[in-house]
């Protein structure tokens, strides 16, 4: 079992960092072929709108449409939850390329700008009781979720910050900045 | 709940590693760059290169300007305060920008003393020549680095020359023992927690672009075959013959940079470079990367 990391921009070097020393395969996908030898996938933190962009144009999104949930297991944080995310709203949310695999309705930089971004503890119930370091960076909000969507975590005004739709997960912050390996545990075993 | 971390300073450099950074001068210039997939854009009045053609003192551009780039694109927008000009720093974190460049491009209002950074909210990125310049802007607060390069140019050769260094001496650090890294701290005048910290780590404690002389497709790869996170690219975009079709070569360039065979497709009729400057051919006293101390 090999764990895709799509390398197209962003912080996948963090996630194949953590992923490493849990002891699990590794493949940084930039190309359709690299896919072939994945049944996991994370795409990472970055700037939707480019990783969308580079996706599109390197051939990425169909071949990932097609196995996701089945034969590919994926998890978007961030900018990879906005990629996933079926609705997407906000300014300019309609000319990004995007997988929109999941039902869920996402608005980017929900919480505002750069001097915006906050850290805060999340509880998570399914990684364990011990809450986790949430870094919320130019994070987006998930507005709503459909009906085979599990909420899995919730910040105090009761946004919406982890949901799994069978073998899709998203995060809107980044369990690979703060150094706690239990979301990406929870992923492998998805 | 807490807002503006060093986590979430440092954070936000992250997301954009991979990635090209865009100097504009319009809301336009803004939109052709997120559409060209930049993943961020530095808001100016005037690019490096017509700055140093036009001479007279560059300062921190006007507010409506940035204001209006702002609005114009999703992406995170940067925008560059003079060397130690805190107070056009204070109005940029006013403006609620998402990133301030303390920039050597710009000319500078202290020719001693940068920034406290650490007094700020907002995340700074500074320029860096080697090593120890980069740990001292760290030191004094800055949330990432790019190797100064000489601006305004499209001459990639000073890029080179300062991401070189900069792993070079990193690659030193890592040889060296306990006892060498205090010696080694006092050459390369930085502290020395962050020097011992860059010796076991292998790595800067913070995202480091190339920036300075990026004009072509070939030169980002290159750049990020160096060992950097990602590339500014200033004048080179606007001052080409086709600004769209060249940015979006560079940046997939920069994600494909270990990939020749899609450098040379992205590289194909681009049409015309930016004109660049022989480094020899500019005065000592007109080279930018020497700003900074």
């Amino acid at each position: 079992m090999t764990v895709g990391i799509l390398a197209l921009q962003g912080d996948f070097r963090e996630h194949e960092e953590i992923l490493r020393s849990i002891g699990a395969p590794t493949l940084l996908v930039r190309q359709p072929k690299q896919l072939e030898h994945v049944d996991r996938l994370i795409i990472p933190g970055g700037e939707s709108t480019t990783i969308g962009k580079l996706m599109a144009l390197y051939h990425l999104l169909a071949p990932i449409r097609q196995r996701a949930g089945q034969t590919l297991t994926l998890w978007g944080t961030c900018a990879g939850a906005i990629l996933m995310s079926r609705q997407l709203v906000g300014k300019h949310a309609s000319d990004q390329p995007a997988l929109a695999v999941m039902d869920i309705t996402v608005r980017r930089n929900a919480f505002g700008r750069q001097l915006d971004s906050f850290e805060t503890m999340v509880q998570m119930p399914v990684i364990g009781a011990q809450p986790i370091a949430g870094v919320f960076i130019r994070a987006p909000i998930i507005e709503a979720a459909g009906d085979g969507v599990e909420v899995l975590a919730r910040i105090d005004d009761d946004t919406i910050v982890a949901a799994r739709q069978g073998r899709l997960l998203v995060t809107t912050f980044h369990p690979e900045l703060s150094g706690d390996d239990r979301v990406h545990r929870y992923f492998l075993e998805l | 709940m807490e807002k503006s971390t060093w986590t979430t300073r440092v954070g936000l450099a992250q997301m954009l590693k991979g990635g090209v950074i865009m100097d504009v001068v319009t809301p336009e210039q803004a939109r052709i760059a997120e559409e060209a997939g930049a993943v961020a854009v530095m808001a100016l009045e005037r690019v490096p290169a017509d700055i140093r053609a036009q001479g007279g003192v560059a300062r921190m551009s006007d507010p409506e300007l940035i204001l209006a780039i702002m609005e114009a694109v999703t992406i995170p927008v940067m925008a560059k305060a003079r060397i130690g000009h805190f107070v056009e720093s204070q109005v940029l974190e006013a403006l609620g920008i998402d990133y301030i460049d303390e920039s050597e491009v710009l000319t500078p209002a202290d020719e001693e003393f940068h920034i406290n950074k650490h007094a700020f909210k907002v995340p700074f990125v500074c320029g860096c020549r080697n090593l120890g310049e980069g740990l001292r802007r760290v030191a004094e607060g800055a949330a990432m680095l790019r190797t100064k390069g000489e601006a305004g140019t499209g001459n990639v050769v000073e890029a080179v020359r300062h991401a070189r260094a900069v792993y070079g001496e990193i690659r030193c650090l890592q040889s060296m023992n306990e006892d060498e890294l205090f010696s080694a701290a006092k050459n390369l005048q930085a502290p020395y927690e962050l020097v011992r910290q860059v010796a076991q780590t292998g790595r800067l404690p913070v995202v480091n672009f190339a920036a300075g002389g990026v004009a072509t497709p070939a030169d980002a790869a290159l750049m990020m075959q160096l060992g950097v996170d990602g590339v500014f690219v200033g004048s080179g975009i606007f001052k080409s013959g086709d600004p769209a079709r060249r940015a979006r070569a560079i940046v997939e360039a920069t994600t494909h940079y270990n990939e020749p065979e899609v450098i040379a497709e992205v590289s194909k009729g681009l049409g015309e470079a930016m004109v660049g400057i022989e480094i020899s051919s500019i005065p000592a006293d007109q080279l930018l990367a020497e700003r900074g101390w």
